[in-house]
C-alpha cells in the first residue's frame, strides 16, 4: 500500500479512536453545568468535584480498593498455577488453564449472572468482599496469560543448575524464578487493575445495590441527566489507563506481551 | 531442567489454591446458574428447587426470537465491520517501527480498557445536539443546524465498533506480527502492486486467523449490554440487556438463568459450526 494512503488510513482510525475523548475532554472543562462543545469558558472545577463531592469521592475510593485487591487476588491465583504448569508434566492440569481463560472469553453477563446466583444462594450477596473475589475470577485470565508467557521465556538450565546445587522447589522459586518472572507479575497485575477499575456488569450484579464503583456511579447518574463531572471522570480514567500501559511498555516488552516476538529476535 | 511428573503429594502444592478458587468461584457458580434455570420462581424474587422447563419454554416466543435474532445480527455486523477495518490496519501497524507500534498499542489498550458506561457516555455526547459532532459540521458550514443522531441503530453500531475495534486489533496482532515478510516481498518482486500483494498473498495466508477473529469479536460483541441501552431504542436491546433486566429488576432469576444458559449454547453452537465449516474449507 502506498504510504500516503496508509497515512490517511491511520489518521482516520486515530481520529475515530480519539474523537469521543476530545469531545469529552472539551465538555469536562466547561465553566457552567452544561454539556456544551466547543466548551464555553474554561474551568477545572469538575475535576475538583471528583475529589470534593463525597459521592464521587466514595465511588472513586470503592473502585480503587476493588481494583487493588482483586488484581492482587487474580495474580495470587494465576502465579502458582502458571508455575505448576511450567514446572510439572500433568496434562490434566491444563483444564485449570482452560477454566482460568473461560470467564473472560464468555459474554460477561454469563459470568456475572453465575456469580450473582452463587452469592445469592450462599447468602453472601451484597458483601463488599464478594466483588473482590468476583473480579479476581473474572480477570484471572490476564495475569495467567502474561505469566504463562513469562515462564516460557525462562531458561530451564538456570533452574537445573540451582537444583543440582541442592536447592528445593521453594528455594528455586524464591531465588531464581521470582526475580525473572517479576516484570510479568507487574504487567499482569497492571492489566487486571485497569480493567477492574473500568468494569461494570460484574460489579453491578454482585454489589451494585450496596456499593457504588465509579462506572456504576456514572451509569446511575446518566439516568438523571448529564453532568460535566462524568466527563472529567472519563478523562481521568483514560489518562490513568494510558499512564499505566505506558509504564508497562517502558519497563517491559509490550509488543511481546501482546504476542509479538521479543525485540532481540528481530 | 526437565519437566517432571508430580511424584509426591507436596508436588501438587502450588496447584491447590488456584484449583480451589477456580472450582469454588467459577465452576460451582456456573453449575448453580444451570441448576437455577430449572427452578421454580416464587413471588417476591425467591425460587425453590424444582425441575421444570417452563423457563426455557417462555422464550420460545416470537418476542424473544426477535431479540435473539437482533442480538446475533448486531454481533455479526460489528464483527464484520471490525475485521474489515482492523485487518489492513493491523497489517500496516506490524510493518512499522517498534516504537511507533508501542504508541498505538498503548492507545488501543487504553480504549479497550474503557468501561462500556464511559464509551456509551462519550458517544452519546458526540451524537447529542448540544455538544455533538453536528456542531462542528454547522461551524464548518456543512449543516444549517445541529441535530441529535441518537437513539438510532447507527449510534449503537458505531459505539460497539468503537468498543470492539481495539480488541480486534489485539487478537489479530500476534498472527500478523509473526507473518513472514518475505511472502509479500516475493509478490512485490514479481511485480504485484502493494494492494494486490495484500489481497492475493496476505489475506489468503490469514484465512484461518480471520475466521477465528470473526468468531472472537462476535462473542465479544454479543456481551455488549449497556451500549444498546444508552445509544439505542428499546427495539435495539440485546439478550444481555434482557438477562440483566430479568435478574435485577424483575427478580426472576430462573428465567434470567435460562436465557443465560441458552446464550452460552447458542455461542458455543455457532463457534462449533464455524470451526466445522473451516475444516471442510481446508479439506476442499
Amino acid at each position: 500500500m502506498t504510504s500516503a494512503l496508509s497515512k490517511i488510513y491511520f489518521f482516520l482510525i486515530g481520529l475515530f479512536l480519539a474523537l469521543p475523548m476530545i469531545v469529552v475532554a472539551g465538555v469536562s472543562v466547561n465553566e457552567k453545568q452544561t454539556l456544551a462543545f466547543p466548551p464555553k469558558g474554561f474551568s477545572l472545577s469538575w475535576y475538583g468535584e471528583i475529589f470534593l463531592n463525597p459521592e464521587w469521592r466514595n465511588a472513586l475510593l470503592a473502585s480503587l480498593t476493588l481494583a487493588i485487591l482483586s488484581a492482587a487476588l487474580a495474580v495470587a491465583i494465576a502465579l502458582p498455577l502458571a508455575w505448576f504448569l511450567w514446572r510439572r508434566i500433568a496434562p490434566w492440569a491444563n483444564i485449570f488453564q482452560l477454566l482460568g481463560v473461560a470467564p473472560f472469553t464468555l459474554p460477561p453477563v454469563i459470568t456475572a449472572l453465575g456469580l450473582l446466583t452463587f452469592w445469592a444462594t450462599t447468602g453472601f450477596y451484597g458483601q463488599p468482599w464478594t466483588a473482590v473475589v468476583s473480579h479476581a475470577i473474572f480477570f484471572v485470565t490476564l495475569p495467567l496469560v502474561t505469566l504463562s508467557l513469562g515462564f516460557t521465556a525462562i531458561d530451564r538450565s538456570l533452574v537445573e543448575a540451582a537444583a543440582t546445587m541442592g536447592a528445593d522447589d521453594r528455594t528455586i522459586f524464591r531465588t531464581v524464578v521470582l526475580p525473572l518472572i517479576l516484570p510479568y507479575i507487574v504487567s499482569g497485575y497492571a492489566f487486571a487493575f485497569v480493567l477492574s477499575l473500568n468494569e461494570y456488569i460484574v460489579a453491578y450484579m454482585t454489589i451494585g445495590f450496596t456499593m457504588e464503583t465509579l462506572p456504576i456511579k456514572i451509569f446511575n447518574a446518566l439516568r438523571y441527566g448529564y453532568t460535566p463531572t462524568m466527563a472529567s471522570v472519563t478523562i481521568l480514567f483514560v489518562v490513568t489507563a494510558a499512564v499505566i500501559f505506558s509504564l508497562v511498555a517502558r519497563f517491559g516488552d509490550l509488543p511481546k506481551l501482546l504476542g509479538a516476538m521479543s525485540s532481540d529476535d528481530k | 531442567m526437565r519437566r517432571e511428573a508430580p511424584q509426591r503429594l507436596a508436588d501438587y502444592g502450588p496447584l491447590f489454591f488456584p484449583a480451589m478458587m477456580l472450582i469454588v468461584f467459577f465452576v460451582v457458580p456456573f453449575a448453580t446458574m444451570i441448576a437455577v434455570s430449572f427452578f421454580q420462581r416464587q413471588q417476591g424474587g425467591f425460587y425453590v428447587p424444582a425441575f421444570e422447563l417452563s423457563n426455557y419454554q417462555r422464550f420460545l416466543s416470537l418476542f424473544f426470537a426477535n431479540v435473539l435474532g437482533f442480538s446475533l445480527m448486531l454481533a455479526i455486523a460489528v464483527a464484520i465491520c471490525c475485521v474489515v477495518l482492523a485487518v489492513p490496519f493491523t497489517y500496516l501497524l506490524t510493518r512499522m517501527a517498534r516504537k511507533v507500534q508501542i504508541v498505538w498499542l498503548v492507545a488501543l489498550l487504553s480504549v479497550l480498557s474503557l468501561s462500556e458506561v464511559i464509551i456509551g457516555f462519550a458517544w452519546s455526547t458526540l451524537f447529542s445536539r448540544t455538544a455533538g459532532i453536528t456542531n462542528l459540521l454547522v461551524m464548518a458550514g456543512l449543516m444549517s443546524e445541529a441535530t441529535a443522531l441518537l437513539p438510532s441503530f447507527g449510534a449503537v453500531l458505531t459505539g460497539m465498533v468503537y468498543q470492539a475495534f481495539p480488541y480486534t486489533v489485539l487478537v489479530l496482532y500476534p498472527a500478523l506480527v509473526r507473518l513472514d515478510p518475505t511472502l509479500t516481498e516475493a509478490a512485490r518482486t514479481l511485480g504485484a502492486s502493494p494492494l494486490k500483494a495484500f489481497f492475493t498473498v496476505v489475506v489468503p495466508a490469514l484465512r484461518n486467523t480471520i475466521t477465528a477473529t470473526l468468531i472472537m469479536v462476535f462473542i465479544f460483541a454479543l456481551g455488549s449490554y449497556l451500549l444498546p441501552q444508552i445509544l439505542g431504542r428499546p427495539q435495539h436491546w440485546t439478550l444481555s440487556v434482557l438477562i440483566t433486566d430479568q435478574a435485577i429488576y424483575q427478580s426472576n432469576m430462573p428465567f434470567a438463568a435460562a436465557m443465560a444458559v441458552f446464550l452460552v449454547l447458542v455461542t458455543l453452537g455457532l463457534v462449533a459450526l464455524t470451526v466445522i465449516a473451516g475444516r471442510k474449507g481446508e479439506a476442499a
